[in-house]
Parts: structure tokens; sequence; C-alpha cells
């Protein structure tokens, strides 16, 4: 027990450590400034030659948000015409088909949108080409769009005025070259080294110890699994994720991938002060979000730690904590730790079958999910908190009696709009799409009971998580739910691609706007953003505005859930 | 005039007024300006529609008749009190204004015709450009200029200040305004506005709502609501089919009063209010403002330029002492001093015969017999007078009488420049004296620092405002000013183009500059300052340029303005808080309530142990229905702002509106509901 427990303090710390130098690291990057990776120059240059990019080029906020759809449009039709054509490409051993292409463009926007909400399973229904050419390139590149995205904010908020925020091809490139490949080198040979598959073999088939023969997946597992978890992708190489002994063969590995889940997310925030020269400013929102991600993992570790009631009154024994759809190697602690921490990013890859877990557990993912700032996805995660923080600093600026403004930028009606516009995206798409699949499972019962597991409030919540999680573009869901339907395929497509593009658009929108306004210097009746009040005051507003309106939601969920069983 | 309507906020008449004015406020064309109180409105008329249904088809599922006739009373209400709130905002500044326009109200005016006849018409038929004369006894029928002659005014009726000022033509006191008494002499006045048109015209019809622009902020904060507004209209909508997917009923009362609790009705039913009573505030204190952004503005400024003279010193410089070159008895010197300024009406000059009595130097009538008075004029820079024993005594500038004495071939003691520095680091003006081109001495003037700026410089350096002080004066003495007076900066022998350029660098760096000024010359400064306030006593093109008019003449009065506008905008963000805070516990008390009778175990969410789902509904419309008129004092009154710097200041409110708007509901419904729990 106590050993768990110590497992979860220590990656708790890993992350806390490691993440402050890191943010260092990514800001230099971005800046431009010489760091050990410099050697990675000539092969930028390359890129951008055979790309036809001018690095030199600085772009307006409007330049960068065309490139950013560009490249994903196109990296959209590429993956959609391999996906459909895999059968007849190389590099497929098993000799699996293409994709239909309702099902390839399904799969197509769940990666694009960073979210990875796999509605196929990876061993039958893709072949190592596409694992590696759609599903790895898509991780990376989903993943440096999004902390691309975030430099060009930072870069608009460093600015005086001007209406410049930077080269998006640039900041994308970097975040390639510079963080996430050598990242997840790292990350992979420390997998290859623990037992993960590296190799274009076809299936093997083994006989077991009971003599029955069983045919195992394998392929180049150890080059997708680093970057999905790194770059908050989160779609597993193999169905079921990394519960799946040869993705996470053990304790290490898994306290390895967790930590990879939340190491980027994390600098990004130190990133953003190194970034401005704005430590404290960094301090303050990594505090916030630190202390609503350790809740989290204090309530949902004691939760599963502390095992069923009803089994408990049974009289058997629960040792282990409550280990229903989790792994003995693994054990609950990990289990609870890895759900809160792949849900407050938009990960989403697994170690335990959240849909098991105890109802308040679930609650706090959701929540997670919900409210998506508490580090969230790699750059956009930071993104959402900054639509929170417009709002936060509208309201206290009014308070202290004046004109609210960020950073020496005054923030005025047009930047309200989107703001408001943005934070109300994410409540209305995962509502309005939980209450039409609630309605449709009261009118047709048979619907109902082909799509879930379980009936009353659990169904609400695994329709509801399905719904969170596609918005929050996080991709786990509570497999309790058939979600490979015409239905859920569609629906869950359009809530994607809405809640992934549209606060991009928005948030660098606002940013840009910022920029291009005067800049206001700091005076005594200036309110400093960098203080533990505002800190408080953000965090209360993320709360208020954004987990209360899913109150009445979740207290019909999960929280009825728990109150009943 | 100032203080009788700030004794009561609410007098019986203002209150009947608005009670008619709010039902009249229901219209749904007027209610769609405001989207919050709107989307109450609809509820409401939603609530009506189930009344009639369960009335006419006696069907009770939706629960019995006296609740939801209850529910609606309450809505209703919150209706009522929302535009209470703001017709009574209006309503006490349409009082304020009333009480000025009491004044301006047809008087008849002697009109000049192009042949120069004098016809009497009525103040009404003035047409911009006429000419209208004033004699001792007329009231002052329209603003305008005075074109010929000078008079002396009773300007109370508009100021409060029951001294009488003069006016007269040219230069920067020759502007009249409408309602005054003249009390000697006669003018010519030209028009400058229509009546109906003036500033104050302007003004009451701003007050009066029928012009009132929505300000920049109003407008970004209605935006924010509007959004909290559609949140919710998403959260209860999409609980139906939630709640019909696990089995719980909820009435249709139940929906609409969670809506209307959780939208931030508060500060949507005051935010108009506080607006225009933010404009009422300038009112009250004798400014006028062109519009409410000007109000706003004044919260934000960063840079305030003060001219000394009036402001930070009290209008003129004191003599203060004599210095007698060495060689000069002091008695013959101060003789000297006082001859020369004997006929002297300049403030100044009477300060010194003053000093000079107190020397105990006398000057008789026979003394000045003969003596011919010599008129400072702006060529000569010096003033004095010719004895008849043709003695020539002036005094002047340094530098014009410095000039006086080497054209005459005479050499200028170096004394002199030693006793005049010395003067000017102690802050105090040199008047070099000379007697046939010889100088005998200098008298020193002082400036007299007004009792108490230090400490209003210190509040506006805590609010964040940086003070710079115009002066006119060497760069020493404005020095030595500034140090004592306790500015931050200062802008010495000051042009008017340095005070533009001064505005212009500032607005460069990103600051919003505030400026007073009377003079024509002020004019561009004025328009270019982000917030210029023009003196009622200044010359019409100020007033144009300016957006704002002070009545009272009174400089200190921009430090009046910027707290205006910060409780404006304070009033607002602190009122938009509570309303907010106020939902944590809306929800622990009508979600619990919405799903008990289907799912009993929910009860644990009923942390408030409301009596009944029946009872904790209404117990929360109604304490979301009370707050509103509870807290119109305080939307009127505005938040009380303190300069302790903006962390402290968020800190403080955070803690009374924030921490308070989380708690006050729990405490008031938990009321509500045990005395209802006596009904149900």
């Amino acid at each position: 027990m106590n050993t768990e427990i110590l497992g979860v303090v220590l990656q708790w710390v890993c992350l806390v450590v490691l993440c402050y130098p890191l943010g260092r690291y990514i800001a230099k990057v971005y800046k431009g400034e010489r760091t050990w990776s410099d050697f990675m120059a000539p092969a930028e240059r390359w890129v951008y030659r055979i790309c036809g990019i001018d690095p030199n080029v600085d772009m307006n906020w409007k330049q960068f948000l065309k490139a950013l759809l560009a490249v994903n449009l196109f990296w959209f039709l590429w993956g959609m015409i391999l996906l459909v054509c895999q059968g007849w490409l190389p590099l497929n051993p098993d000799g699996n088909a293409g994709q239909t292409a309702s099902q390839a463009f399904n799969t197509c926007i769940s990666f694009m949108a960073n979210c990875n909400l796999q509605h196929y399973s990876g061993e039958t229904g893709l072949s190592y080409f596409t694992q590696l050419y759609v599903i790895m390139l898509f991780q990376f590149i989903t993943a440096a769009c999004g902390m691309a995205a975030m430099a060009g904010i930072m870069n608009a908020l460093k600015g005086k005025t001007t209406k410049a925020i930077g080269n998006f091809w640039v900041f994308m490139t970097k975040s390639v070259t510079r963080v996430l490949m050598p990242l997840a080198l790292l990350v992979g040979i420390l997998l290859i080294i623990n037992g993960t598959p590296m190799s274009f073999d076809g299936k093997q088939t083994l006989r077991t110890l009971e003599g029955n023969e069983q045919v195992i997946s394998q392929g180049p597992a150890a080059a997708i699994i680093p970057i999905k978890q790194l770059g908050t992708n989160g779609g597993g190489y193999f169905g079921v994720n990394s519960s799946h002994p040869l993705e996470n063969p053990n304790a290490f590995t898994n306290m390895l991938e967790c930590w990879a889940i939340l190491i980027i997310p994390m600098a990004m925030v130190f990133a953003l002060g190194f970034y401005l020269r704005r430590k404290k400013l960094a301090w303050c929102i990594f505090g916030v979000m630190l202390f609503a991600y350790t809740a989290g993992i204090v309530i949902s570790v004691s939760q599963e730690m502390g095992g069923s009631r009803q089994i408990e009154a049974m009289g058997i024994a629960q040792d282990m904590g409550s280990m229903e759809g989790k792994e003995v190697r693994i054990g609950s602690a990990a289990s609870a730790m890895w759900g809160m921490t792949t849900t407050v990013t938009s990960n989403g890859s697994v170690n335990s079958m959240h849909d098991s877990q105890t109802p308040l557990s679930g609650m706090m993912q959701m929540l997670n999910m919900q409210i998506n700032c508490w580090f969230g996805g790699v750059g956009v995660g930071w993104m959402n908190y900054f639509s929170f923080l417009i709002i936060a600093v509208f309201i206290s600026g009014l308070m202290v009696g004046r004109t609210p403004e960020f950073l020496g930028k005054k923030v005025e009606a047009r930047e309200m709009k989107i703001a408001t516009l943005v934070v109300l995206l994410h409540p209305f798409v995962i509502l309005v799409g939980t209450a039409l699949s609630s309605w449709l499972a009261v009118y047709d019962p048979e619907l109902a009971s082909a799509w879930l597991n379980n009936p009353s409030f659990h169904g609400l919540s695994e329709m509801l998580y399905e719904y969170t999680s596609s918005a929050a573009n996080n991709g786990s869901g509570f497999e309790g739910l058939t979600d490979n339907t015409d239905f859920w395929n569609i629906s869950t497509g359009i809530v994607l691609i809405l809640s992934r593009y549209f606060p991009i658009v928005g948030q660098v929108a606002i940013a840009g706007l910022l920029a291009e306004k005067k800049y206001i210097p700091e005076s005594a009746g200036t309110l400093k953003t960098d203080t533990g009040t505002f800190s408080l005051m953000t965090f209360v507003v993320i709360f208020i505005v954004a987990a209360l309106s899913f109150f009445p939601a979740l207290a019909l969920g999960p929280i009825a859930d728990y109150l009943t069983i | 005039m100032k203080k009788d309507i700030n004794h009561s906020l609410f007098n019986a008449g203002l209150i009947k007024e608005s009670l008619y004015e709010s039902f009249r406020k229901l219209d749904p064309g007027k209610m769609i300006k405001n989207p919050i109180m709107f989307t109450v409105e609809i509820v409401t008329a939603v609530m009506l529609a189930l009344l009639v249904y369960i009335v006419v088809s006696g069907d009770e599922s939706q629960g019995s008749l006296a609740y939801n006739f209850i529910v609606f009373v309450v809505l209703f209400a919150t209706l009522l009190f929302a535009n209470f709130a703001e017709a009574i905002a209006e309503a006490r500044g349409r009082a304020q204004a009333d009480s000025l326009r009491k004044t301006r109200e047809e008087t008849p005016a002697k009109r000049i015709d192009r042949n120069g006849q004098v016809r009497v018409v009525s103040s009404s038929e003035l047409c911009q450009g006429d000419v209208f004369e004033c004699v001792a006894g007329d009231t002052v029928a329209a603003d305008g200029e005075i074109i010929e002659g000078l008079a002396s005014i009773d300007e109370s009726a508009i100021t409060g200040e029951s001294a009488p000022v003069i006016r007269e033509a040219g230069g920067d006191k020759s502007s009249v305004t409408g309602g005054t008494k003249v009390l000697s002499d006669r003018i010519l006045v030209k028009v400058t506005a229509r009546p109906g048109e003036s500033f104050l015209d302007k003004m009451i019809a701003m007050v009066e709502g029928a012009s009132r622009q929505k300000t920049p902020n109003e407008i970004a904060l209605t935006i924010l609501l509007s959004g909290f507004t559609l949140v919710f209209v998403i959260v209860c909508v999409t609980l139906k089919p939630f709640a019909d997917y696990v089995g719980a009923n909820i009435t249709i009362a139940a929906f609409i009063s969670l809506f209307v609790c959780l939208i931030p009705t508060t500060i949507g039913g005051l935010l108009s209010a506080i607006g225009i009573a933010g404009m009422d505030r300038a009112l009250r204190a004798n400014v006028i403002t062109k519009s409410g952004k000007a109000v706003e503005t004044a919260g934000d400024i960063d840079t305030l330029l003060l001219d000394k003279t009036g402001t930070i010193t009290i209008g003129n410089r004191k003599a203060t002492k004599f210095w007698a070159l060495n060689g000069c008895e002091v008695q013959k010197f101060v003789r000297l001093c006082v001859l020369s300024s004997i006929a002297d009406e300049t403030p100044e000059g009477k300060s010194i015969v003053e000093l000079g009595r107190e020397k105990n130097v006398l000057i008789g009538s026979a003394d000045k017999d003969g003596a011919k008075m010599i008129r400072f004029t702006a060529e000569t820079k010096c003033s004095g007078v010719d004895m008849p024993d043709g003695r020539r005594i002036r005094k002047g500038a340094f530098e014009a009488i410095r000039k006086l004495v080497e054209t005459a071939g005479n050499v200028f003691s170096p004394e002199v420049e030693k006793i005049v520095r010395k003067i000017s680091q102690n802050g105090g003006t040199p008047l070099v004296v000379c007697e046939n081109e010889r100088v005998v001495g200098v008298i020193e003037l002082q400036d007299i620092i007004k009792t108490g700026i230090r400490e209003r410089f210190e509040r506006l350096r805590k609010m964040g405002v940086k003070t710079v002080m115009v002066t006119g004066d060497n760069p020493l003495t404005a020095k030595y000013i500034a140090e004592k007076a306790g500015v931050d900066d200062f802008i010495a022998e000051a042009k008017p183009e340095d005070k533009m350029e001064y505005i212009r660098r500032e607005q460069q760096a990103g600051k919003l500059v505030a400026m007073m000024g009377d003079g024509t010359n002020d004019a561009p400064a004025l328009a270019q300052a982000d917030v210029g306030v023009a003196m009622n006593s200044g010359t019409q093109a100020a007033k144009e340029a300016g957006n704002m008019v002070d009545l009272d003449n009174d400089p200190t009065k921009l430090i009046e303005i910027v707290e205006i506008g910060k409780q404006l905008l304070m009033t607002r963000g602190t009122l938009t808080t509570f309303s907010i805070a106020n939902d944590v516990a809306k929800y622990f008390a009508i979600v619990p309530a919405l799903f008990i009778a289907s799912i009993p175990s929910l009860q644990v969410l009923n942390i408030m142990h409301l009596h009944s789902p029946e009872s904790a509904i209404l117990s929360t419309v109604i304490f979301n229905a009370v707050i509103i008129p509870l807290l119109i004092p305080l939307a009127l009154r505005g938040v009380t702002y303190k300069p302790i710097g903006a962390s402290a200041l968020l800190r403080r409110n955070l803690f009374i509106y924030g921490l308070g708007g989380i708690v006050a509901p729990f405490v008031g419904i938990k009321l509500i509901d045990m005395i209802i729990s006596v009904f149900f």
C-alpha cells in the first residue's frame, strides 16, 4: 500500500522537478537563442527549403492561423488517402484491409484534433505503414501545431505593440526537431530496453502454458508510444492502450509513460514565464494548475485504493483497492494517478478501464476534462487557461477601478466576445451532445440497450464522458459505451472539429488583437496578475464558470451513481 | 443645492415616479436592450402561460396552482426590481438636472436686431449668433460669449458659489452661462448655443437615459454576462433529457427557477443603474460630462496635468520679504517698493502695500499727488510710478529690469543676481525694483501652497496617478514648489504648446492624460487630453474642446473626477463578482431540490437542510429577487474607493464581495426557507 503511494509521490516529484528546466529550454528554442540542440539547424533549413518556407517572414495573427489551418487540411487529406488505401501499401505483414471512408474520416479527424478517439483497434485496423505515416506522423504534427500556436501567443504577448506574432512554420518545425523528437527518442529507447517491441515482423504465434495457441500482435510500437504520451495524443498502438503488456510492460515504463504525458504541458507554463520574462506569473499559473491536479490525484487515489463499499460488505478483502478493470502489475494507486494525469491533459491514453473506476474517480476525470485547462494538451491547455485568464482579468480589473488590462494591453469588448464564446463552446458541445444522445436513448430504448452496458446513472455517465472526452480532445472513454456506430462517429466527429479549431482560432485571435494594442506601462493602479490573490480569482472563475455548469449533469451521473450503489 | 439631494437617496416622490416607470419598462422592446433581464421576462411569460393552463385544465402535475403562482409573482417582482433600479437612478439624475434646469426656464431676452433695435423676445426664440443685451438685474438668457462690456455676475444658481465673478469681453473670461444673473454694468452677449442645445441640456438628456449610450466597458461586461446567461440556458435545457433518461421528473417551475437563479440577474438588473449613477455622481460634484465614456476614462487616468496657480497654490503670490541692496537704507527701499505699487491693483501689488504697512511704511495721499502711474505692459514687462520730483520707480521681472538698467548705461550689480538666485531656489519669485534705472533692491514674492494638497497628491500616487504641475515660473522656482507640494513632475516656463507636447509624449508612452483648462489657448491641449475638463468660466472654445465642464471652476475637481470614474468601474466589478459567487449556494439549494423526489439519496447534497423541494426553490428565487432592491443603494452610491494599491484593493473587494457573495445566499436562503417552511 505505502509503496504504491510512494510511487505516486515519486512520479509527482519527477514531474514538478523536471518541468522547470525543460520550460527554460523550450523558451530558448522559440526565442531562437543558442541551445545544445542547434545541431538540428541544418535539418530545419532543409525542411524549410523543401517546403518553400521563408523562415524570416513574421506573420500577423490572421496569416498565422491560415498557415495552421492549411497544414491541418493538407495532412487530413493525406491521412484519408493512406488509410483507405493501406491494404495495397507496403509494410502490411498482417494483411489488414483498408479502412472504410467513414472510419477513415473519423480516424483522421480524431488524430488531427490531437484527440485520438479510436473507433478501431490498432492490431487489425491499421497496417505498420499507416501506424507510422498516419498515426505517428499526426501525433507529431498535431502536438507541434498546439505548441506552435502557444508560441505564437507568447510572442504576441511579449511584443510591446506589434502586428507580427512570429512564423508558424518555424515554431512548428522547431517544436518537432527540438522538443518532441529528442524526448520521444529518449523515452522510446527506455521502452525498448524494458521490452516494448520495435520490429516490422508480423504477428507471432505462441503456445501458452495451458497449451493453447495465441496470436500476438507486434510491430513498431516503441516508435509510436513515446509521442503518443509526449504529444498528449493518447492513441495507443494496441487497442487497449497502455494496459497492454507490450505497450506498458512494467512499473518503470508505467511511471515513465505517465511522466511523459504531463511533462511538456507542465513545462509549457514555465516556458511562458521564461519567454515573457515573467517567471512569477508562470509560478502563479503553475500553482493553480498543480493545486487542481493534485487535489484530483488525492481524491482519485484514495477512492481507488479504498475499494468498493459493496465488495467490502460482502466480506471480501480489498487490500489492493478496487481492482476491477485494472492491471495487477500496475495497481490501483498508479492507475488512479494515470487516470488523473491523462484527463488533466488532453492525452486520453489509459492504463486501466476508466469505466470500471469508482464513481467519484470517474467524476474527477470528467471534471478535469470539462475544465480542460489544468495543464491541458501541449500548448492548447495553457491557451484554454488563457481564455479564463482574460475573463478573470476583466472582472478583477473592474474590481480595482480600471479598464482591465493584461500584460499591459487593454481587454475590451472584442476580446471579451471571443473569450466568452470560446469558454461557452465547451459546455455547449458537451451538454448538447449528451442531451441529444439521452433524448434518443429515452425515446428508443432499443438504441439505448445497444449503446450502453449500464442503464440509469452510470449510463448517463458513459454518454457524458464520451462527449466530454471528445470536446476536451482527450480520446479516452468509458468503454462501456459501444461507440463505433454512425451516430457516435458523426456526432463526436463534429464535436472534435469544433472543440479543436474554434478555441485555437479564438485564442490566437485574442492574442493577436492584444498585440496590436498600445502598450500601457504598469502603475500603482494596475492590477497585477502575478499575485496569489489574482491566482485565487482565476481559480474561482474557472471553478464557478466551468465546473459548476456541469454540476446538475454530474449530480445525475456520477454523484447519483456514487450515492446509490 | 449640492447637499439637499445627497441626504435622501430615496424620497417618496422619486419612488412613486420610479415605480410607475418600472412597469412601463416591462415593454419587451425596451427590455431587449438588457439581454439578461430579457430572458427573465421570457420565462416569466412562460410561467404565466403555465398558470393559465393550470387554471383552465385543472392539471396539477406541474405542482399546485398556489406554488406556481408564487413562483410567477416572484419572477415578476424580479423584473420590476431590476426596472426599478434603473428607474430610480434615472429619476435621481432627472431631479438633479431639473433643479439645474429651473434656472434656465423661459427668461425674457433683449435681442438686438441687425439695425440696432432692442426687442424683448423669449429666450427660446434665440438662435445661435444672436446678440442680446444684459444690464444689472437681468438674467442671462442663454449660454454665450460677451462681445462688449464687463459685468459682475452672480453664478450661484449654477455653481452654488455666492461670491460674484467678473466677466468681460475678450480674453479668457468672456463666457456667460444661461441662468446666471448680471449684478452690475451692461454687457452684450452673443449666443453660442441654442437654448436646449447647451452642454447642460445635453447632459440632462443623457442622465434621463434618452441619449445614453453604453460605454465600452459596459458593452464588454454585457457580452460576458450574456455569455454566462447562454451557458445557463444550455445547462437548464439539457437537464431535461438527462432527467428523463434517469427517470427524474422535473416541473417547469423548477426548471425556470433554476435558470433565473443561475443567470447573473443581480448585476444584470443593476448594470444600467450603476452607469447612470456614475454620471449622476459627476453631476452632483457639479461636473457636466459630455458622455458616460468620459467618466469611465477618468478612472483610467495615468497622468494629471494641473495648473500651479489655483490648484496647487492659492490664487496669487504674496510679497514676503524686502531685500535691500547694500548701500540702500532698508526703510527707504521699502518706501520705494510701496510707492511703486500704490496704484497697482493686482494681488501682488496689494500684497506689497500690505507688507509695507507691516513694516510701518505708510503712504499718505499727499505722496501720491502728481505721481504718474505706469501700467504693466507686455512690452516693458514692468510697472511703476513717475514721481512729481522726477524720480522714476520701476519694478519688474529680473530680465526686464536688467535691460532697462543696461540700456540707460548703468552697471547692473552682481549682488542682485545673487539675491535673485537665492529667492528662486526658495521657490519665490523675485521682483527687482529700480529707481532712476539704478537697482535698489528686490521684493520676494512667495506662492502659498494650499493646505492638504500634499495629502491629495499622495492619495493620487497610491492610485497610480502621476501628477504634473504646469507653471509659467522659472525651473528653479517650479522645482521648489513641486517638491514642496509633492507633485511628481513639473513643466516650468510653460507655454500652451508645452502642455500639448507633454500630453502627446505621455500618450505615446501609452498613458491616459487628464487636464483642466479655461483659456482658448488651452483648447488644443484639452482636445488632445483623454479627459479634458474645461472650467465653466472658460471660453467657449475651451468648453467645446474638453469632454467635461466643471461648473465650480475648481481646479482640484480633477481628483474627484478620477475617483468617480474608478468608483463606477469598481461598482460594476464587485457586483458582478457578487452575482456570480451567489451561484455556488444557489446550485446547492436548487439542484438537490430538483431530484430529491425521484432520487432520494441525493438528499446528501442538500447541505443547507432546506425544508422541502418546494420551499428550497421558492426561497432561492425569493432571495434572488430581493437581493436586487437590497443592493440598489450600493449601486447608486457606488463602492467606496480606497487608494491602497491595486492588489490590496482586489484582495479587499474579493473578500467582501467574493466571499460575501458565496456566504450571503447560504444564510439568506436558509432564513427565507425557515420562514416559508411554516406555510409549506
